[in-house]
């Protein structure tokens, strides 16, 4: 049992066993609860929803493991958005080419860049809470938003920009696939860059880190504006599937962002955790959502259950410390 | 006078700023500066005020609370619900059931936190959505309108006719507003328990060396911000005279905003009454002066931002680069403002 476990751990790693079992459970579960559940209408239904809530969770991953969080994902994501939005209106509407919408999607990743920015220079350079300065920052934006656009919405835009969202390439939908490509993006520069070392020294302990010669400083700020890159490409995915932009699309996101981070074993406090299994938690909790509704629940049960999913894994968790110590 | 300014820096500051900015308003539009506008900002903000010094309590104990602001839309509901059932009822009715609701709920929250070492920003994003997610399944997103008679007409405890001939108020949720500052007050600054929630908010390992009881501790910070939550989510209902299930939603990361502008620290140990509501006021008085100055209401929220953004950034810029200067009487011996002044 023990080598069984040791081999488990040399290849997934210890933080696997967790999502891993959930994601066992909730198949079998909803497997014999609905016979229409391990079909591949629920697989696919998944896969279409799966990259915003995923996209926004990688957003809020870096954040949380240098020990901070970036509250304002959410409302970055709409301002960039936004911003793609207009410059498609500014070059024709839904007659744009293909240039305004690169020129649009460049824009919205500056927004997002100089969003996180400005988070983390204030967050860098006065020690302020990240929790105080991203709130404010997400206030800020909400606010920001509604100005500019009166609380209405945008759309109207070309009709090649419909395939990110909906299309599929060989049998696997775009936005799944950017998704899948942010995962191993996030997953090379944390386990494998300077940046992603540097990023988990702060997380556990940022006056010794000081000490070896990481400019921490640096590595704050460059964490929050690559969290606030990837909030504008999830925005610009948004702005493909709803075909429109509003303030507060997604608003609903944001605490779930949160949830799938500590399912997927991100340590709190930051230092320790990884993304492949935040990815797998996040499988977990769009398959339990997308099972919930075929058993006619609605999304507010779901939003239920995704939190008292949390309390039982960290229950879980607690027990388990606790039997491990007892076992030494 | 030095040393109170010193050991109140945050208070000052801010006070210092709603002067400034009310003697702008003052000269700028013609209504701010009335009895009226005065009354008006007190009503508005009472809601939020009582939300406020609970969180404090929490926040100086060194947890956070997400939920308080759903556990408040679910003691309205159960509240009215509740009130239906026993036949009308009346204030102290009413009152009860909502205390003791928004208490218990409380208690969930710091049963979670201690009994499973569960952080309280985990526990209570995990109580959110359970909150959130039952009160909207169970309710099916209907509001309540039917409200007990006593519940809905406004008590006013004091008015006075102006001169132009509207009629300035002071209303019930001022009063019940006052109630719960001064409460919070006493509690934290004058019992032995308010000092040991400084103490185990600073240091919880020190607190638990030195006898204080931990598990205590958190369930009676939760359980103040429970009940703070319970007395504020009625207020709310007889303020709006209908009980939205959706209405408060959000609301508590407004407050925290506040809360923390006031001098309260993420962390624990630090944080005072006064400076709550004046953080609170402060950004009541930005809206209600933008909304005087005919700015769109859509810009509110910019601005606020922006302004919470500009102050976390001054005071903590200026602890950082000025606490060598002052030496330890700010941030060295890191005592928190409302304890230091017993010493």
């Amino acid at each position: 049992m023990n080598t069984l476990a040791a081999r488990f751990n040399a290849i997934f790693g210890a933080d696997m066993a967790g999502p891993l079992a959930a994601l066992a459970i909730v198949l079998i579960v909803f497997g014999f609860a609905s016979p229409h559940f391990l079909t591949g209408a629920t697989f696919g239904s998944v896969a279409f929803q799966l990259p915003e809530l995923g996209i926004l969770t990688l957003a809020m991953l870096m954040p949380i493991l240098t020990g901070g969080l970036n509250l304002a994902i959410t409302f970055t994501a709409n301002i960039a958005g936004l911003t793609l939005a207009w410059t498609l209106q500014a070059n024709g509407g839904i007659d744009a080419g293909p240039a305004a919408f690169l020129l649009g999607s460049l824009l919205a990743l500056v927004v997002g860049a100089a969003s996180g920015l400005v988070m983390g220079l204030v967050i860098a350079f006065t020690r302020a809470h990240p929790i105080l300065v991203s709130l404010s920052m997400m206030i800020f934006l909400r606010g920001l938003g509604e100005f500019l656009t009166r609380g209405g919405d945008i759309s109207g835009f070309p009709t090649f920009i419909a395939p990110i969202g909906h299309g599929s390439v060989l049998g696997i939908p775009i936005p799944l696939l950017i998704l899948i490509a942010c995962v191993i993006a996030s997953h090379v520069l944390l386990a494998r860059s300077k940046l992603g070392f540097s990023t988990y020294m702060i997380g556990s302990n940022i006056e010794s880190a000081r000490y070896s010669g990481i400019n921490t400083r640096k590595v704050l700020v460059l964490v929050y504006m690559l969290s606030g890159v990837m909030a504008a490409v999830a925005g610009i995915i948004m702005l493909a599937r709803f075909n429109s932009v509003r303030v507060g699309h997604g608003e609903s996101y944001l605490l779930i962002t949160v949830l799938a981070c500590f399912l997927g074993g991100i340590n709190p406090f930051g230092g320790f955790g990884r993304v492949l299994p935040v990815f797998v938690a996040l499988v977990v909790l769009q398959l339990l959502s997308s099972g919930l509704n075929l058993l006619g629940a609605n999304q507010h049960l779901t939003t239920a259950v995704w939190g008292i999913l949390l309390i039982v894994v960290m229950v879980l968790r607690w027990f388990s410390a606790k039997f491990i110590t007892i076992g030494k | 006078m030095r040393k109170l300014f010193l050991s109140h820096t945050t208070e000052c500051v801010l006070i210092a700023v709603i002067i400034a900015m009310s003697i702008f308003l003052a000269f700028v539009t013609d209504r701010f500066f009335t009895l009226g506008n005065a009354f008006d900002l007190l009503n508005i903000s009472a809601v939020n005020i009582i939300f406020a010094v609970g969180l404090l309590v929490v926040l100086i104990a060194g947890g956070i609370d997400i939920s308080f602001a759903v556990a408040a839309s679910i003691v309205q509901y159960l509240t009215v619900l509740a009130l239906e059932r026993i036949g009308g009822g009346g204030w102290t009715s009413g009152f009860l059931i909502a205390a003791g609701i928004g208490i218990a709920l409380g208690l969930i929250n710091a049963f979670l936190i201690h009994r499973f070492r569960i952080i309280s920003i985990v526990a209570t994003i995990a109580t959110f959505n359970v909150y959130f997610g039952l009160l909207m399944f169970f309710t099916k997103g209907v509001s309540l309108y039917n409200l007990p008679d006593w519940l809905t007409s406004r008590v006013v405890i004091y008015e006075r006719e102006m001169a132009d001939g509207s009629w300035a108020e002071i209303t019930l949720p001022v009063v019940v507003m006052a109630v719960c500052t001064l409460a919070t007050w006493l509690f934290i600054t004058r019992t032995t328990t308010g000092r040991q929630l400084y103490a185990f908010g600073d240091n919880p390992d020190g607190a638990r060396r030195f006898g204080i009881n931990i598990g205590a501790m958190q369930f009676i910070a939760f359980g103040w911000l429970g009940l703070m939550a319970g007395i504020a989510g009625l207020m709310q209902a007889h303020y709006a005279q209908e009980v939205v299930p959706n209405a408060l939603y959000g609301r508590e990361l407004d407050v925290l905003a506040a809360v923390v502008l006031g001098g309260a620290r993420l962390g624990g140990g630090k944080g005072s009454v006064l400076g709550c509501v004046l953080g609170v006021l402060l950004v009541s008085i930005t809206q209600n002066g933008l909304n005087l100055m005919g700015v769109s209401p859509f810009a509110f929220k910019m601005i606020v931002g922006a302004i919470i953004l500009v102050a976390i950034t001054l005071s903590s810029a200026r602890i950082g680069a000025l606490a060598p200067v002052f030496g330890s009487s700010i941030s060295g011996d890191g005592q928190p403002a409302a304890s230091g002044e017993k010493r």
